[in-house]
């Protein structure tokens, strides 16, 4: 199986400044792909998608579970004609989960992306 | 209370609409009038999940936006009215007459349109249609979010 690639896309620089984060914490590079909606209507985001798609199978990471990130992102996964998934509240742990585990199917990553990212999630005593 | 805006916003409802208009309205529905998404339960889904549940989403078309209009003004809540693109907002004020307002939020880069305001990209056909709006008495003004000015036609046509 060929290795996924991870697509972040967010609103404003988020997407950028967490696959930055990840690479300087890895030192893996290229896993993920930032996209942002800055100046983008939909039609035009749906095209930066599909740059940062490319032909392969991918997981997009979205920022909110709504918005115009989120409705790009379920539109291209249902119309792209590839292999693809999509996981709302993208966040710094479930990335670098992620880079580490790319060689299974979209479906499995995101399944694996949630429960890292969720367990991230904690209230400190 | 009633509609308190009436938006034209290629993005329809997103997180500008739903948080930065619709906090500081204290929103309770939002009417999303658009020929292509009334026809769509999928499309409907997709935006209903941007919407805290306590936000009422209300999906129509054109024509159907003629026959429900008066229900939604009568609505005690505050509601806000989007459609995607100026065609939509030109046949939506010729349906419904009691549009007096459009405030453009978000009109994006396409080829043939070019750049009049940072968030408001138009052909020049595009314009004219709001110009012509404009003469017929409808309000128009360009404001992505309510902290920002509300800049008048004649600066962005």
């Amino acid at each position: 199986m060929s290795e996924l690639r991870g697509v972040i896309v967010s609103h404003a620089a988020v997407a950028q400044a967490l696959a930055a984060a990840v690479t300087a914490i890895t030192g893996i590079e290229g896993a993920l792909t930032p996209v942002s909606n800055e100046g983008c209507g939909t039609e035009a985001l749906g095209l930066r998608l599909r740059d940062a798609v490319g032909t392969g199978p991918a997981v997009l990471f979205v920022d909110l579970p709504g918005g115009s990130c989120f409705t790009s992102s379920a539109r291209y996964a249902k119309q792209g004609g590839t292999d693809i998934a999509v996981v709302t509240g993208v966040n710094l742990a479930m990335l670098l989960d992620f880079v580490f585990h790319r060689d299974i199917s979209p479906a499995e990553a995101a399944r694996r992306a949630v429960d890292a990212g969720a367990k991230a999630i904690r209230v400190t005593p | 209370m009633t509609l308190a805006l009436y938006r034209i916003d290629d993005r329809l409802i997103h997180g500008q609409v739903v948080v930065g208009w619709g906090q500081p309205l204290h929103v309770s529905f939002i009417v999303l009038v658009d020929n292509e998404v009334s026809n769509s339960d999928w499309e409907q889904d997709l935006y209903r999940m941007g919407v805290p549940p306590q936000i009422e989403v209300i999906f129509s078309s054109v024509e159907q936006a003629a026959e429900r209009f008066a229900t939604w003004q009568a609505d005690p809540r505050v509601g806000i009215l989007l459609v995607g693109d100026v065609d939509t907002a030109v046949a939506l004020a010729s349906h419904v007459p009691q549009v007096r307002r459009f405030n453009v939020g978000g009109v994006h880069h396409r080829s043939g349109r070019t750049e009049r305001l940072r968030f408001v990209y138009l052909t020049d056909d595009e314009a004219a249609k709001l110009r012509a709006l404009a003469a017929r008495g409808v309000e128009v003004t360009a404001q992505d979010v309510p902290t920002a000015r509300a800049v008048p036609i004649g600066e962005f046509t």
